[in-house]
């Protein structure tokens, strides 16, 4: 190669780098902000929220169920042959010990993401006792597993834990 | 044709502005402009120094710090900062349970959901300084920007702070009527000479210094002066940084491209 | 039209060929910036700045694209969100940076082009047309850029806006509606940061319509010349690629580093402090004045102090603020000197560096506050501008001699020319 071709060819490649180099802020700029990734935090209080009761709170700008399970819904997920399912975990895996009756979950359906029913007061539960997702009829149980309809995953249980016995901090 | 109105609307423009040079200079001199009393004695800021000066200057995070200190004891009893957040301090130094206690002596607005109350609570990480409620003379501003919303900001800080003195007598004398009025203060950095402020900063160890450094008059005012260039800037390091790297990649990049465009044009002749 | 001796797109890849005969795009490319468009082969460096207006302009796009993504144009949020820019956003500062001071850099770029348009006298037949569309083009640049200023809220966006649609209210009987029908009020408020907004984002892509024009319209007769004699032969011109195109990548990396050193070392030194104060409509800054782009018409509006004949001074000023670029539209009939180039017109260059000169004075003066002694200079500054354009320069070019003119672009560049005719 003759040396005068290897310069325009360097200095092309040397715009090449230049310009691909530019796009990574271009780029970078659409990940979430520093304010954004600040908020990953949340600590809810519990102390109000009786049996068979639930809340939803926010997390990540995203609904977050908290729900304070009967005896008799535990032992409803308990019965339940876990090997069926299609997203296999028991309750134990989903909640923390000694805190079996507090089953805190992220409220979007791991279908395409609407906000199931069954959290509200008064709200349709579902045929399985746990939740029901109005859009594509999503159903799941009283440990929040997907028992019927199109969604692949049970719902997914945040990072949390208790801060005290009636304060729960999510992230 | 054209020729001959361009000459006349090129006359007529020139003649109102002549009219309005004649009548400008008539009044001028038969009016002439009085001196104002700011125009005579307001002082442009003093000449000093910080760490993240020119283009290699860089924060002293120590300098931050002490800065920090100087606002959180003394400025934030009437200035509010509501553009920094607390999470922002990590970047002068403090590690995140510092920061979260500097967030907890903090009571931030928030509302209670099941109330609809407007209460405060203990800042946490992710929150802003409060606003601050003020109800004497003057409207104190937020400090955040303070040193890119004014002409030379930092220097204009540091000779506000430092920059309180009696009302000169030569000033009486030439301005009667310019007698700082009741409430105010004088001060010659300051644009209209008399703010509300009276002199934050009135002496030593005032602020209780942690890291050795004599807490005199002039460094406090140095040291917030550096703090609230961080506030207005925090970006100033990683912006300079990058401009290097920028800058040295580009330098490069155009030696290449002068080399390249010699190449190309070196087979014709008379270039 | 295209010289006879421009080379021909021949596609060799048989993918091309049937992208030439289905869409010829990259014909079209070849054509217009490519080795298939011959050029000129003694454009010196004045040339650059036509390629790097068009870089500004890409540029402002995608940066203000992206700062449209984080930027929430509502009075009360406008200011909080460029700050969340400046300190949230991954790399926002720069980002922000960028477009704040990409606008001056396209300023500046353009003002060299078109002061190289008024010395070399690129606008004279046969590219009238090219010129118009500029002038049309540094108008719509104008308006971009105000309103963009106003997006940030601060004091100086509120004032300008004030200041800049009150013009308006100048104009005899129905100024002071329009006034208020630009506002959508009756002072700047959310309907007029809204519509600010919205056309701010969508003028850049009438001005990258207009750029096409220009560039159409250039292809016709082609690129003018520092000589200003018509291209006769083809040893008069270069394929545009790769001999342009290289000298254009050189001035593009010479613009970007003048550019990347005000952005990351000095990026507020073109702005105002005062529009780091969040807009208040209760109190006007002390001293206001437009970005530097405007200081020289904004000393023109400023000079006409007193009421001439039957009409108010602040309707002359007006006037003569608009008309100062207005002019610009007849000058390819107003000097009608058969010379184009500045080189070969002695009276006239002299008048053109008075011009540079003048123009710095004014710019100077209106970017200084309005009391004596910038008001005075600023008037007879004024009066040279108008003199300049409306009356010197019929009068140079019909009374002026010319140098004598090289035979060729060829003779310009070589010493000589063998197809010249002997001299006489």
């Amino acid at each position: 190669m003759r040396r005068r071709d290897f310069i325009n060819i360097a200095a092309v490649s040397a715009a090449g780098v230049g310009g691909v180099i530019t796009l990574l802020p271009l780029i970078s700029q659409m990940a979430p902000s520093a304010d954004v990734l600040a908020e990953s935090s949340t600590e809810i209080d519990i102390s109000a929220i009786q049996p068979g009761q639930a809340i939803k709170a926010v997390f990540r700008k995203q609904p977050v169920f908290v729900r304070n399970l009967t005896p008799k819904e535990i032992s409803e997920a308990e019965a339940v042959d876990v090997s069926s399912l299609r997203d296999p975990q028991t309750l134990k895996e989903r909640t923390k010990a000694g805190k079996e009756n507090w089953l805190i979950t992220m409220g979007v359906c791991t279908h395409l993401g609407c906000v199931p029913l069954g959290a509200g007061e008064g709200e349709v539960k579902g045929e399985f006792g746990g939740y029901f997702c109005p859009c594509h009829g999503s159903v799941y149980d009283t440990a929040a597993r997907i028992r019927k309809g199109p969604a692949p995953k049970n719902l997914q249980v945040p990072e949390y834990a208790f801060t005290t016995d009636t304060v729960v901090k999510i992230g | 044709m054209i020729r001959i109105i361009s000459i006349l609307v090129g006359a007529f423009f020139s003649l109102a502005l002549l009219w309005s040079v004649g009548k400008g200079a008539v009044s001028y001199v038969t009016e002439p402009p009085k001196e104002t009393v700011e125009h005579a004695f307001h002082l442009a800021p003093k000449e000093v120094e910080f760490e993240s000066d020119g283009a290699f200057g860089k924060f002293d995070n120590q300098q931050l710090q002490r800065g920090f200190k100087v606002y959180k004891e003394v400025c934030s009893a009437c200035h509010a900062l509501k553009l920094v957040a607390f999470r922002d301090l990590k970047a002068i130094g403090y590690n995140d349970d510092e920061v979260k206690a500097i967030a907890k002596g903090f009571q931030v607005p928030a509302y209670n959901k099941n109330t609809g109350e407007v209460v405060t609570k203990e800042g946490v990480a992710a929150d802003h300084f409060p606003p601050v409620l003020y109800a004497g003379q003057g409207t104190p501003p937020d400090l955040s920007l303070i040193a890119k919303a004014r002409h030379e900001g930092p220097e204009y800080v540091y000779s506000l702070l430092t920059g309180y003195q009696e009302q000169p007598a030569e000033l009486l004398k030439k301005f009667p009527d310019a007698k700082t009025p009741e409430g105010l203060h004088y001060n010659p950095y300051f644009a209209n000479l008399n703010l509300a402020m009276p002199q934050p900063l009135t002496a030593d160890d005032q602020v209780t210094y942690t890291d050795g450094t004599k807490a005199t008059v002039d460094q406090m005012s140095k040291d917030v002066a550096a703090f609230l260039i961080w506030t207005a800037e925090p970006k100033l390091d990683k912006r300079k940084q990058t401009g290097w790297a920028v800058l040295g990649f580009l330098l490069f990049a155009t030696v290449l491209a002068y080399m390249a465009y010699r190449n190309v044009w070196a087979e014709k002749k008379g270039h | 039209m295209s010289f006879p001796w421009a080379n021909e797109y021949k596609p060799s890849h048989p993918l091309m060929q049937w992208m030439d005969e289905k869409l010829p795009l990259p014909r079209f490319v070849y054509n217009a910036v490519g080795a298939g468009y011959p050029v000129p082969r003694n454009l010196n460096y004045a040339w650059n700045f036509g390629v790097l207006a068009g870089f500004c302009l890409a540029l402002q796009i995608v940066t203000g694209v992206i700062l449209a993504m984080h930027y929430a144009a509502n009075t009360g949020v406008a200011f909080d969100s460029v700050e969340h820019i400046m300190r949230d956003v991954n790399w926002g500062w720069m980002l922000r940076y960028a477009h704040a001071n990409g606008a001056s850099a396209f300023f500046v770029v353009v003002y060299v082009h078109i002061f190289r348009g008024f010395f070399y006298g690129s606008y004279k037949a046969p590219r009238e047309m090219i010129w118009l569309l500029g002038v049309v083009i540094f108008l719509l640049m104008m308006a971009t850029a105000f309103m963009g200023y106003v997006l940030p809220w601060g004091q100086m966006s509120f004032w300008g806006a004030q200041v800049i649609t009150g013009l308006f209210s100048a104009i005899p009987l129905v100024g002071d509606p329009l006034h208020t029908w630009l506002l959508g009020g009756f002072a700047p408020d959310n309907a007029a940061l809204n519509r600010f907004f919205s056309l701010h984002f969508l003028l850049p892509f009438v001005i990258a319509g207009v750029v096409i024009l220009h560039i159409w319209a250039l292809h016709i007769p082609g690129s003018s010349n520092p000589t200003g004699v018509e291209v006769k032969q083809e040893s008069d011109t270069v394929p545009f690629h790769p001999y342009y195109t290289a000298k254009d990548g050189f001035g593009l990396g010479v613009f970007l580093i003048g550019y990347c050193a005000l952005l990351f070392f000095f990026p507020n030194a073109l702005g105002h402090p005062d529009n780091y104060i969040p807009a208040n409509p209760m109190q006007t800054p002390a001293h206001i004045v437009p970005e530097w782009y405007f200081w020289p018409f904004y000393a023109i509006l400023r000079a006409f102090t007193q009421d001439f004949l039957f009409i108010p001074a602040k309707l002359m000023g007006v006037l003569a603020m608009f008309s100062a670029i207005l002019v610009w539209f007849f000058l390819p009939w107003l000097d009608r000197s058969p010379v184009r180039s500045g080189h070969f017109r002695p009276t006239f260059r002299k008048f053109y560096y008075a011009l540079i000169v003048d123009a710095l004075v004014l710019g100077y003066c209106g970017g200084s506050p309005a009391e004596e002694p910038f008001v005075m200079i600023s008037q007879i500054a004024a009066i040279y501008y108008f003199a300049h354009f409306l009356i010197i320069l019929p009068i140079v070019s019909a009374i002026e001699r010319p140098d004598p003119l090289p035979f060729s672009i060829t003779e310009a560049v070589l010493g000589s020319d063998e197809t010249a005719p002997a001299a006489a």
